[in-house]
């Protein structure tokens, strides 16, 4: 049996360790400071400009770039982070093709939009590096509130209700911090322990205590913690992932996607990550883009992604589709999962049924094809688990499986809130989680106040 | 091709672009190496009295702004007059004007404003066999504290006085270089002009600090923590430059004095600009400084394919056809009404034309039409200042489009006229002329 790069079946230390590196290394890298200033001389400093409005967190984004184009780059992460005290992740993460760069004007001028997201990285890089902070704690007030998860809305939400100077609290089921931005991103946008060096900043404010090891349903109910503070957060995200519905899916060798880029991301050697030889990705979103890519960047022979509906209903953008292409991945469409096929217990391939629209309904032809695979990683999105809410009294009420609020983010429970991926309508996206968390403390610190 | 064989003042050159005087003209080397790529002619950097040396700064000499990615817009200068020995500068423009005898080579001078002294120098640089000399009345810097170079050509009556002084020394045609250092260009050349002077070339430098070190609060370029004044030069100056060749090209008191234009000139538009507003020539500094002396192989190119383009044959079918276009305010005529109209296809809707006529002019343009973002000009408010084409960041996306005659101005009420009507006789001009009855 060949070892490395093409051992079969599912095995570790495919690459050397400089292909790791390489590989795993910033997929944009930061600009310079004379990159920066040309970059930044693009922007025409738009009146309302279209990509604030495209930006969920609304970054004042015209004046941060003047600001750096002027060498005010203090200046311009403080415009930032007024807006969005994670603006350092949303800066390397946000799918910028489809927000305020797909708005930029230049965009629509030459195809060619100002890079926001660099900039905006630029800019934050700078002063998380001088650890400058822009934002001190209120005056204390004395009321504390409890946060459940310390993903983006969860810390979000917390720093802003610092500056107000409320107390903080919270309760993270996981060991680290940071949520997605620590376990679920893939690991090329944010190398070198970004996630933490950015809890660390947030958190820096002060008036904000992280329990770890503490998850909601566990120890830790919703009646106790409304029971003990003046107010609770939720922004715990999706714990549940959904099932591919196809026979023999329990093989070994099928994997939830988020589960393998949570392995990958707190790796300590990425030549211990077993991957295998081929893989098969299933579903269309960004995290099945994460996960064939890195993958393939993993040392996987044949990556394939295979989503049951177009090109056109693909949730990953048209850039990350490009990157997973650009990578090696094949990206298959009107195919959705039939059977795994295994062998003695282990992955050896899954047969597909090939799918069509008739009549706006999407149903699978009956002609198959099978794909040999070694690993199959189900990305066919990820669920709200209520259960996590049980034990807590009056129930709160759900939309489409996730938790409902209203404008300011308050749930139907008095005195709860909620925001990030938990809450229905969002867009599973950092920068939305961001904006939900900053603004729910904006409604609770008016409930405090008052 | 468009034949562009250059004669100024007598002189003959290939071409119409000369190197002015400068560093890139001080010495052997750098002219040889100018001819060899192509410049028409160099105006020798400037010599000065037989004695010892001029003594430069070991420090920065060269102050600059800039625009993005660093192009350079603006230069300033505190270098003198050259400091090279003067009998080794005589020997190589001998040596220089020998290999190349189809360029222009001028000399430009600076000595004392005595009698004497220009007529000691004048037969020394006569026997170099150079096609003409250039009185340097221009640097504001340095020389101009000991009276010489600006403070001269401050002064008209000095101006006129050495200028006679060179005619009655020498058979070489003097140009006069003139200083924009001053409120009137045109005093300056009438008293060349009368002076008998064979032509004028400007403009000279402008005074200037290029910025100041925040850090340690001195002037830049500073020596030392301190900093002087120095001539401001390059594509920034050359509106001013335009403005001025165009004063002394209409000016009755100075017609058919020959203008050599200098002042930011960087492709063969710029120089085409200065041939149009009467310029007879055009001198380049800071474009080689900038990019080396290759740059002249574009200008030459673009200027004949322009030519070429348009029909003109010769440089004296573009010299001064701008120049009788240019006129004061009072004669433009004010019944001409032109409104701005933005094409909507072009428009990328960044809003700019609409935020600077809101914030800073008339309030003529839509920002939100039926709740869309959309900038349309509102016709009944559009003084047709162009300030909206001028933040457009899409060429050609909006334009100044004329009202014909008959139609109705939204904004005034009135009829636009056929008639051509100007301040001087406007009833709101207390000092119109009304015709006798």
């Amino acid at each position: 049996m060949a070892d490395g790069l093409y051992a079969d079946g599912i095995a570790a230390g495919r690459l050397s360790g400089e292909d790791y590196e390489k590989n795993f290394a910033d997929l944009h890298p930061p600009l310079d400071g004379h990159e920066a200033r040309v970059e930044a001389d693009r922007c025409y400093f738009c009146y309302d400009a279209p990509c604030m409005t495209a930006c969920p967190t609304s970054i004042d984004i015209p004046l941060f770039i003047r600001q750096i184009a002027t060498g005010n780059t203090l200046g311009s992460a403080k415009t930032i982070f007024d807006q969005n005290i994670l603006g350092g992740m949303c800066a390397r993460v946000c799918p910028t093709e489809t927000l305020c760069e797909e708005a930029c004007v230049r965009e629509a001028a030459e195809g060619k939009p100002v890079q926001i997201g660099r900039l905006q990285r630029y800019a934050t890089d700078a002063a998380m590096h001088v650890g400058r902070q822009f934002f001190g704690r209120g005056e204390e007030t004395g009321k504390t509130v409890a946060i459940v998860g310390a993903g983006p809305a969860g810390l979000a939400c917390a720093h802003r209700l610092a500056m107000h100077g409320h107390t903080v609290t919270i309760f993270e089921a996981r060991e680290k911090s940071g949520g997605l931005n620590e376990f679920g991103i893939a690991a090329y946008k944010t190398p070198d322990g970004f996630a933490q060096a950015e809890v660390d900043y947030v958190t820096a404010i002060g008036g904000i205590t992280i329990e770890h090891g503490r998850a909601l349903g566990g120890d830790v109910s919703l009646a106790e913690l409304a029971r003990d503070h003046d107010a609770v957060f939720l922004g715990m995200g999706l714990a549940g992932v959904n099932a591919l519905n196809a026979v023999g899916e329990d093989a070994d060798g099928v994997e939830n996607a988020v589960d393998y880029i949570a392995h990958l991301r707190q790796a300590s050697d990425l030549a211990s990550l077993p991957v295998g030889r081929r893989v098969v990705v299933i579903g269309g979103g960004m995290t099945a883009i994460d996960a064939a890519v890195q993958a393939r960047l993993l040392g996987a022979e044949e990556v394939t992604i295979c989503y049951r509906r177009g090109q056109e209903q693909m949730n990953a953008s048209a850039f990350e589709q490009d990157l997973a292409a650009s990578k090696g991945v094949t990206i298959r469409h009107w195919l959705q999962p039939k059977r795994v096929l295994a062998e003695g217990g282990n992955v050896t391939g899954i047969e597909l049924e090939y799918t069509a629209l008739s009549g706006g309904k999407l149903s699978g032809t009956g002609e198959t094809l099978t794909l040999a695979a070694d690993q199959v990683f189900k990305a066919i999105g990820q669920t709200f688990d209520a259960a996590a809410l049980n034990g807590s009294g009056a129930a709160i009420t759900l939309d489409g499986g996730r938790i409902q609020v209203d404008g300011e983010g308050r749930t139907s429970m008095p005195n709860v809130w909620a925001g990030g991926d938990c809450i229905a309508g969002g867009d599973d996206l950092t920068v939305s989680a961001v904006a939900q968390g900053r603004d729910a403390a904006e409604s609770i610190h008016r409930v405090l106040a008052g | 091709m468009a034949d562009i064989r250059n004669t100024f003042a007598g002189i003959k050159s290939p071409n119409p672009f000369w190197l002015a005087s400068a560093p890139p003209t001080d010495k052997a080397y750098n002219v040889e190496r100018a001819f060899k790529a192509g410049w028409g002619g160099v105006v020798w950097k400037t010599l000065g009295e037989d004695g010892p040396p001029v003594v430069n700064v070991n420090g920065p000499r060269y102050g600059a702004i800039w625009g993005a990615d660093r192009r350079l817009l603006g230069l300033n200068n505190i270098e003198l007059i050259t400091d090279r020995d003067l009998h080794l500068n005589l020997r190589e423009i001998k040596q220089v004007k020998r290999n190349w005898p189809d360029r222009a080579l001028v000399v430009s001078l600076m000595v004392p404003c005595e009698e004497a002294a220009w007529k000691a120098i004048l037969p020394l640089v006569e026997e170099t066999g150079a096609d003409g000399i250039e009185l340097n009345f221009g640097c504001p810097h340095g020389m101009s504290e000991r009276g010489m170079g600006s403070a001269v050509g401050q002064v008209p009556e000095y101006v006129e006085m050495v200028v006679r002084w060179c005619k009655q020394t020498t058979r070489m045609p003097v140009i006069t270089k003139l200083t924009p250092n001053i409120t009137d260009i045109r005093q300056p050349a009438r008293a060349a002009h009368k002076g008998g002077s064979d032509a004028v070339s400007l403009i000279n430098t402008i005074n200037s600090i290029t910025g100041v070190n925040l850090d340690s609060f001195a002037p830049e370029p500073t020596i030392d923590g301190k900093g002087s004044h120095g001539g401001f030069c390059g594509p920034a100056v050359k509106p001013i430059a335009l403005h001025m060749v165009a004063e002394i090209a209409r000016d009755r008191e100075t017609a058919g004095l020959p203008i050599s234009g200098i002042g930011g000139i960087t492709t063969w538009r710029d120089a085409a600009e200065f041939l149009a507003l009467g310029a007879g020539n055009v001198q380049v500094c800071t474009a080689a400084m900038t990019y080396g002396f290759k740059v002249v192989q574009e200008m030459i190119d673009g200027l004949q394919n322009w030519m070429d383009a348009k029909g003109h044959a010769t440089l004296d079918d573009v010299i001064g056809r701008a120049a009788p276009n240019v006129t004061e305010w009072r004669y433009l005529n004010l019944n001409y009404v032109a409104k701005a109209r933005i094409d909507q296809d072009l428009c990328i809707k960044c809003g700019r034309c609409h935020i600077a006529c809101e914030d800073t002019s008339h309030q003529a343009i839509t920002a939100m039409v039926d709740g869309k973002r959309h900038f349309e000009v509102m016709e009944d408010a559009c003084v047709g200042c162009n300030l909206c084409v001028n933040v457009c960041p899409v060429e050609g996306c909006i334009d100044m489009v004329p009202l014909d005659v008959g139609t109705l101005d939204q904004r005034t009420g009135a009829t636009v006229s056929a008639d051509y009507a100007n301040w001087t006789t406007h009833p709101n001009n207390p000092s119109a002329v009304t015709a006798a009855e």
